[in-house]
C-alpha cells in the first residue's frame, strides 16, 4: 500500500464526516485503495423519498455515489486536492430495500492531469444485484498535494508551481 | 393545484424536508426553492453546496412536477438521471424548475435547470427519465 493510501485510510473518516452534507445524511467511510473508495449510507427515515414505499430518495443514493466517486478520484489522483463534480450519470436498477444500508463502491479507472473518470455501484449487500450504477467525471479545482513530496503543486491552468 | 397542495406534496417527502426544499406554485408552474443551509454544504473550504444535494434537489423538482400533474397517483420512479454541473453552488438560495420534455404512457423525460442569481446562469442541469405510475 502506498504512503498516500495509508494516509487516506487515516483521514478518510474525517474527510467524509467533515463534509457537512455527507454527515447530515449519515454517510460512513468504509475503505480506500488506489483508485478505489467504498462508503456506506445506513437506512434512515429522514432519507425517505416515497412515503408509501418507505424507499429512500434517489437523491440520497445519488449523493452517496457522488461522494464515493469524489473519494475514488482523490485515490486515483494519488494526492489530496479540491475537486468539483463535472458530470454524474445514475441508472437506478431497482429500489433500495427499506431498512438496508446502501453501500457505494467507486472505481477511478482513469485520471488525466485535471480530470478523473469514475464508475460506481450502489448496492444493499450484494454487489451483483445493484440498486444503482453511476458514471462520473470530476475535475481538480486546486493544487494536488502528493504525500512525501514538497508542496509542489499544479495550478488550474497546468503550470507547475513550487 | 394550489399552493396548499404544493406545500403538502413537499412536506410528504422526508428527504425534501431534510434538504429544506420549499415550493412556490404560480401560473408559470412549480418553482422549487432550496434555501441555504449549512448541512447542504459539500466543500466547506470554498464553500460550495454538495453536488449530491443539488442533484437530489433537481430530482425532487422533477418528481414534484410529475406528481403535480396527477396528484392522486403514486410517485414516479427515477430510471436514470444525467447531471451536468456548470457552476459552483454558492452558499445562497438555489432555485429549480422542471420541464416535461416528453410524457409517454409509461415514461416521462424531464429536464430540470437549477440556478442561483439568475435563471440564465444555471449552476446545474438534470435530464432524466422517470417511470410513471400506472393509471387506474
Amino acid at each position: 500500500m502506498s504512503e498516500f493510501i495509508e494516509k487516506l485510510w487515516e483521514v478518510g473518516p474525517a474527510l467524509v464526516e467533515g463534509t457537512p452534507h455527507a454527515k447530515e445524511l449519515g454517510m460512513k467511510f468504509v475503505a480506500v485503495d488506489k483508485g478505489l473508495a467504498t462508503l456506506s449510507l445506513p437506512y434512515n427515515v429522514a432519507l425517505i423519498g416515497d412515503p408509501r414505499s418507505r424507499v429512500i430518495a434517489g437523491g440520497a443514493v445519488t449523493t452517496v455515489l457522488d461522494q464515493a466517486c469524489g473519494l475514488a478520484a482523490i485515490a486515483g489522483f494519488d494526492g489530496f486536492a479540491q475537486l468539483a463534480t463535472l458530470s454524474l450519470r445514475i441508472d437506478y436498477q431497482r429500489s433500495a430495500a427499506p431498512g438496508e444500508t446502501v453501500i457505494a463502491e467507486a472505481v477511478c479507472y482513469k485520471t488525466t492531469r485535471h480530470v478523473a473518470f469514475i464508475r460506481a455501484v450502489a448496492h444493499d449487500g450484494d454487489p451483483e444485484d445493484p440498486v444503482a450504477t453511476a458514471q462520473a467525471a470530476f475535475m481538480l479545482t486546486g493544487p494536488l498535494y502528493k504525500v512525501g513530496e514538497d508542496l509542489k503543486t499544479t495550478s488550474k491552468d497546468g503550470d507547475a508551481k513550487t | 393545484m394550489t399552493q396548499r397542495l404544493t406545500d403538502d406534496l413537499i412536506a410528504s417527502i422526508p428527504y425534501a424536508k431534510m434538504l429544506g426544499v420549499k415550493a412556490e406554485f404560480s401560473k408559470d408552474g412549480l418553482l422549487l426553492i432550496l434555501p441555504y443551509q449549512k448541512s447542504n454544504i459539500g466543500n466547506p473550504t470554498l464553500p460550495a453546496l454538495h453536488g449530491g444535494a443539488i442533484g437530489g434537489f433537481m430530482e425532487v423538482c422533477a418528481m414534484a412536477e410529475l406528481r403535480r400533474r396527477s396528484p392522486d397517483l403514486p410517485f414516479s420512479k427515477a430510471i436514470g438521471v444525467n447531471i451536468d454541473y456548470v457552476r459552483r453552488g454558492k452558499p445562497v438560495e438555489t432555485y429549480a424548475r422542471a420541464d416535461i420534455f416528453k410524457e409517454g404512457a409509461r415514461v416521462a423525460n424531464v429536464r430540470v435547470r437549477a440556478w442561483q442569481e439568475s435563471p440564465d446562469k444555471p449552476i446545474a442541469a438534470l435530464s432524466g427519465h422517470f417511470l410513471l405510475p400506472k393509471k387506474p
